[in-house]
Order: C-alpha cells, then sequence, then structure tokens
C-alpha cells in the first residue's frame, strides 16, 4: 500500500505518541528514561531536524524547521524531555491539520475554478475527432453534446438547445440559443445537440480570460497583504533576537536567576516565531472571496480592489445601459380626433426608413410587417422629423419644430418624459408618442441594496435632458443626478466628487464599459456591466460584472466587506494570541505547550475561518 | 516574455513568500508572483535574459522549499 505524505506523518506521529506515553508512565532509570524520549522525539521529530540541517547547509536559517528544532532540543539540555517531545508532536499534529486545511481550501478553489473545458468535439474530414480544446483553429466546426461544457467561443450553425451559463454569471435561469446565436465557452449543454462555428482560439476566448483574471487577481496585493508581507520579514528575525538576548541578559543581570529557567522562556519565543498563521489565512481569505465572487458573475481583477470596494463611500451610476436598458421603447400613445391604433401605424409607417432606435421601437409597437408599397414620397428634414404620403394621407412624425415648420398647432404634454413625436395628418394635428428608455428591472433594487450596505451616496451620471434623468433617479431613489452631460463632463463630476468624499473613503463608478473608459479609469473602482462577451469591458474596469443587473454592484460590495471582516479577525486573532504568549512567556507564566498552541493552533483556526470565504456564492 | 510554472508539494506560505521575494529580486525580472492556493509561480521578465532568470528562480525555489518539483505550466 503506497500511502501519501498525511498518511506518512500520521502514522509517525501514533508510533510516536506511543513511545511517549511510556516514557511517561516507566520511570525506572532516569537514562531508560532519557532513551525512549530520544527514540519519540527521533520518531515524531527527525525530519523537522534534518530538514532544519539541510537548510542550513543551504544558506537558509531561520526557518520553521531550525527554530522548532532550537527549541525542542534546548527543552531536552534542560532537562525537560517530556516536553520537548511533547512540543513537537503537537507541532507536527498541527501542521497535519495545516496540511489537511490547506489541501481542502485548495480543492474548494479547484472546485470554484473547474469551468476549464478538458477536451473539444472537433470535426476534421468526415471524422469528429476528440482533442485539446487548445489545439482547435479558427473557423473550425466543432460538436457539443449534451452535458458537454462548450469549449471555445462560437456561433451555432446547426441545432436547438438551452445552456447553462450559471458558471460565468451566477445567472440560475438556463439561456436558449440557435441557429447564429454566441456560444460562450464554460458554459454547459444542457440538452440539444449543437454544431457551432468556433470564433475564437482557446486563449482568447471567455473560459481563458476569466481563469487567467482570476488566477492573476491575487498578484494586485491588497493593502492587509502587503502589511503581512512585510511584518513576517521582520518579526521572525525580531523575536528570535528577543529570545536570545532573553536567554543570556537576565540571568546575568539578576541575582539568583537560574540560565535554565531564562533559557526555557526564550525556546517559548522561538516556538512561536513564524508568522504562518497571518502569511496563508489572509491570502486565502482574498482567494477566496475572489473565487466566490466569480462564481456569483462578478469578476474582480486584484485583492486591492476588492479591499478597496469595501471602503466605498459614493457610488456613482451611469445611466444609460447600467441602470435602464438602453433600449427605447414606446411608453404612452395620445391620439387627437383619431384611433389610438391609427396613430401608432401611420407613425411606424412614416418612420420605416430610418433605422434610428426610435423608429425602431415604433416599429416594434405596432408589431406588423410594414408594406412597403403603401408609402410614397418619403422625406427626411434633419433635426426635425419625416413627411410620408401614405395611402393619399400627409403624414409628417417629427419633434415640435417640425409641427411648428408647418404651421400645425400642437398640444404640448406636461410631463412626460421622454422622446415625444408628434404627428400632423394633412396638416391637422392628430396627436403624439411618448418614447422613453426602460428600467432595468433590478434597478430599484440596485439602489435600496446599496443604501442596505451603508453606502453614503448614489449618483447618476447623464447625457440626457434634465426632465427625464431626474425622474429616473428620482424613482430609483438616487441621492443625486447630473444631467445633459457631455463624455467629458462626466471625469469632471467624478473628480469633484472624489474631492468632496472623506479622505479614506472610496468612490466607485459603475458603467457599460463601452464609452466611458476615461471615466472608469479615473473612479478609485471602476465597475463595467455586461462583460459577458465584451473584451472593451474586461479590459477598462477593475470589477466587471458579467450579466446586466446593476443589482451585483451592492452584491460585489457584500462580498468585499465580507472578506475584510474576515481578514481583520485573523489579524486580530493572531497578533493578539501571539503577543499574550510573548509576553506571558517572558516573565515565565506561558509555558511551551501555550506556544505551540499559538503558533500551529492559531494557523489552523485562522484557516479554517477563511475557508468560511469559499462559501461566499450563496451571497450573490 | 511570461511564463508560469507549477510549484508541486509547495506546503508552506512562508516560503512562498520566501521565494516570491527572492525571483523578484533576480535581474532582469520586471515581476514575480507565487500564489500558494494554486501553486503557481508566475514570472515576468527580459525575453534576453529569461533562460538565466529560469534557472535562478528554480535554484532559489529548490533552495527554500527542497521538496518541491517544479514543472512548466
Amino acid at each position: 500500500m503506497k500511502m501519501n505524505s498525511n498518511q506518512k506523518r500520521l502514522l509517525k506521529i501514533i508510533v510516536g505518541a506511543s513511545a511517549y506515553a511510556a516514557g511517561i508512565v516507566f520511570k525506572v532509570d532516569e537514562r531508560v528514561t532519557l532513551a525512549v524520549f530520544l527514540v519519540a522525539f527521533l520518531i515524531i521529530g527527525g525530519d523537522v531536524v534534518l530538514r532544519a540541517l539541510k537548510n542550513i547547509s543551504r544558506g537558509q536559517i531561520f526557518d520553521e524547521n531550525f527554530l522548532m528544532s532550537i527549541a525542542t532540543i534546548g527543552a531536552f539540555f534542560i532537562g525537560d524531555y517530556a516536553e520537548g517531545v511533547a512540543v513537537m508532536l503537537f507541532y507536527q499534529v498541527g501542521e497535519l491539520f495545516q496540511s489537511y486545511a490547506v489541501n481542502k481550501s485548495r480543492k474548494s478553489i479547484a472546485s470554484l475554478m473547474d469551468i476549464r473545458p478538458d477536451y473539444a468535439n472537433v470535426q476534421r474530414g468526415e471524422a469528429l475527432e476528440r482533442v485539446d480544446p487548445d489545439e482547435v483553429r479558427l473557423d473550425e466546426i466543432i460538436v457539443i453534446k449534451a452535458g458537454e461544457k462548450i469549449p471555445l467561443d462560437s456561433v451555432v450553425v446547426e441545432g436547438n438547445s438551452t445552456v447553462d451559463t450559471s458558471a460565468l454569471t451566477g445567472e440560475s435561469l438556463p439561456r436558449e440559443v440557435s441557429q447564429g446565436d454566441v456560444l460562450l465557452s464554460g458554459c454547459i449543454n444542457i440538452n440539444g445537440l449543437l454544431t457551432a462555428r468556433v470564433i475564437k482560439e482557446f486563449g482568447e476566448s471567455t473560459v481563458s480570460k476569466i481563469l487567467d483574471l482570476v488566477e492573476n487577481a491575487s498578484s494586485k496585493k491588497s493593502n492587509s497583504e502587503n502589511f503581512i508581507t512585510i511584518f513576517a520579514r521582520y518579526y521572525t528575525p525580531g523575536v528570535v533576537i528577543v529570545a536570545a538576548l532573553l536567554a543570556v541578559i537576565p540571568p546575568l543581570l539578576i541575582e539568583g536567576a537560574a540560565f535554565s529557567d531564562w533559557l526555557y522562556r526564550a525556546l517559548v519565543f522561538l516556538v512561536i516565531s513564524c508568522p504562518c498563521a497571518l502569511v496563508i489565512s489572509i491570502p486565502l481569505s482574498f482567494f477566496g472571496g475572489i473565487g466566490g465572487a466569480s462564481r456569483s458573475g462578478i469578476l474582480v481583477k486584484g485583492s486591492n480592489y476588492l479591499e478597496a470596494l469595501s471602503k466605498t463611500e459614493i457610488v456613482v451610476f451611469d445611466k444609460t445601459g447600467t441602470l435602464t436598458k438602453g433600449v427605447f421603447k414606446v411608453q404612452d400613445v395620445v391620439p387627437v380626433g383619431i384611433e389610438k391604433e391609427q396613430l401608432l401605424e401611420l407613425t411606424a409607417y412614416a418612420e420605416s426608413y430610418s433605422n434610428h432606435p426610435i423608429s425602431l421601437s415604433l416599429k416594434q409597437a405596432y408589431g406588423r410587417e410594414i408594406d412597403a408599397s403603401r408609402i410614397k414620397n418619403v422625406e427626411e428634414i434633419p433635426g426635425h422629423g419625416v413627411l410620408a404620403s401614405i395611402e393619399g394621407k400627409d403624414v409628417a412624425a417629427g419633434n415640435s419644430k417640425l409641427m411648428k415648420k408647418l404651421a400645425v398647432d400642437l398640444h404640448e404634454p406636461e410631463g412626460a418624459v421622454g422622446t415625444i413625436v408628434h404627428v400632423a395628418i394633412n396638416l391637422t394635428y392628430s396627436g403624439y408618442i411618448i418614447i422613453a428608455d426602460e428600467l432595468k428591472e433590478d434597478a430599484v433594487k440596485a439602489i435600496r441594496d446599496l443604501k442596505e450596505e451603508r453606502i453614503r451616496q448614489t449618483v447618476m451620471l447623464t447625457g440626457d435632458a434634465k426632465l427625464i434623468g431626474e425622474k429616473v433617479a428620482g424613482q430609483l431613489g438616487m441621492d443625486k443626478v447630473y444631467t445633459e452631460l457631455l463624455p467629458a463632463d462626466k471625469v469632471d463630476k467624478v473628480e469633484a466628487l472624489i474631492a468632496a468624499k472623506s479622505a479614506k473613503g472610496k468612490l466607485t463608478f459603475v458603467g457599460d464599459g463601452t464609452n466611458d473608459a476615461p471615466v472608469l479609469a479615473r473612479a478609485d473602482i471602476g465597475i463595467a456591466m455586461g462583460g459577458l462577451g465584451s473584451d472593451a469591458a474586461i479590459e477598462a474596469a477593475d470589477i466587471v460584472i458579467m450579466t446586466d443587473e446593476p443589482s451585483k454592484v451592492a452584491a460585489a460590495v457584500k462580498i468585499s466587506k465580507k472578506t475584510l471582516g474576515i481578514v481583520k479577525q485573523n489579524i486580530a486573532l493572531a497578533l493578539t494570541v501571539k503577543a499574550a504568549v510573548l509576553i506571558l512567556g517572558a516573565v515565565g507564566i506561558a509555558s511551551m505547550w501555550a506556544a505551540v498552541f499559538a503558533d500551529v493552533g492559531v494557523a489552523v483556526l485562522a484557516i479554517l475561518n477563511a475557508i468560511r470565504m469559499l462559501n461566499v456564492k450563496k451571497l450573490g | 516574455m511570461k511564463k508560469t510554472f507549477k510549484l508541486e508539494g509547495l506546503d508552506c506560505a512562508n516560503c512562498a513568500a520566501k521565494i516570491e521575494h527572492g525571483v523578484k529580486a533576480l535581474d532582469g525580472v520586471s515581476s514575480a508572483t507565487v500564489n500558494f492556493m494554486t501553486t503557481k509561480m508566475v514570472i515576468e521578465g527580459d525575453d534576453t535574459k529569461f533562460e538565466e532568470i529560469e534557472k535562478a528562480a528554480m535554484a532559489i525555489a529548490k533552495r527554500i522549499e527542497p521538496d518541491v518539483v517544479i514543472k512548466k505550466a
């Protein structure tokens, strides 16, 4: 039977512990006892001592192995054989626990990132070959069977199916796909058989980009991590120096002080001189937070951004495409002297030659085929509207300027928000149609959730008219709105808001990532929406929300606060326990047992605490 | 040039930090990270010096964590 390293370790611990127990129970002769304890020590800690010696030969002093060896061998010299063995025993048990905990969290992380496709079925000649996704070239035809992962970004050429995008977006509702639809790698084909043409090589495909982003996110370190790195560099040498002084100076200065007593206290110091608890658990917490967020469809590009997000004071939203759908829709049809349906029909016909979003929304509201033969003499007047003759009727559709130009008396609606299309038939005013952008379903929730996360201020920026902007902001309950802004004005406004906030607070800007790159860059944290399939958004932002839901902003804030909470708990736990044991050890109260707990015990507790972050997907 | 290595058997977080610190200080390296959780080391550096960088980085990893097996990923 082949044992893995942890099983070997466990066996050694059990055998060594038995020898240790034998040494305690059978107290025959001093020399025999020493021999038994020495054997127990070598079984349990032989590898630690060996590694320490090897490392010294390579010029690596002051590592954990060396410090533990000195501490335990020192205990033997003082005559505390039993304690020397016990401390090594507990150290090894703690290391074993730590190793289990690290393995467990590595597995959880691996499963979080288990979106990488293993193979692609590619059509080459007559045969269907199963190859590594890396080997598939552009424009090759791949086949995705039910239950398989989509290996590369591709376009459906044949077949219908539903795909599960939850691994990328956190969205549990499956998406219907058919011919012409884009398939994103990393999604799972649920039922149908799909044949698709590859549009991006594997390295450029969505799944590779996401994995790359999440794995490399830890290279952008947070302030907490930088603190730990620096702390770790000075902590160990510092403690060792203090330990050396503690062993030498008091016995010289204090009369009657026993050297062995002070040496023991110094050994206690050595046992807790590894900063492992912090070094493992802090990056692990951030990693878990970033991994969990990615499962909810929120890609965070660095630990630093996750940390900054928890300090957000102001959240600034762009309006169109972020809080609203960015799609125009007919909101109201108000006829004067004719039927509602007829007004809509004639307007849709008159506007049918244009591809302007307004015309498209009219056509959509009309909902029937446009019979082009019914329209004659279409004339567009730029900045005004359109004139057309439809089955003998002279239809004019456009803004109030057009009506004035035609000398038609119009009825200007009060309090209407949106773009208004006035219509005159044979130079008689016949009513108007209001077209406006729609709020996203979760826009109200997005702002409410942010308030619940104690964000001090929510602000909307828009290029739209004052009336429209203020109405939308009012519906959402936002604190401030700035309207009629040109793209450059948005940067100025964000700068003014940054200047006005408190020094520690951060400003987060949320946009759709297509034309607000300067603002995304200027804000402390830039969040782009709708990142799925949009390289521009992924490029420009610090945090990317894969779906179109603005409510994910609050979810991201929540995840960041939870991560930082755990980080702070772990730092406080480790520093307090270590400081306490160091002080108690110096005055001779804390034993080596306490020191072992402060070392490996705290490390295990901190790792277990950090692992909680890996369950974060339930939050999103 | 940017290359990723897998450090199999990386068991000690402090060592990971030490390896990272050591590799960062190598001549020609613009950035280096060792991720303890994914056990991956990513090195970015001069194309012309990359071969030496790779050798030196492996030596550092071996010196700090002798049990580690380094693989190209």
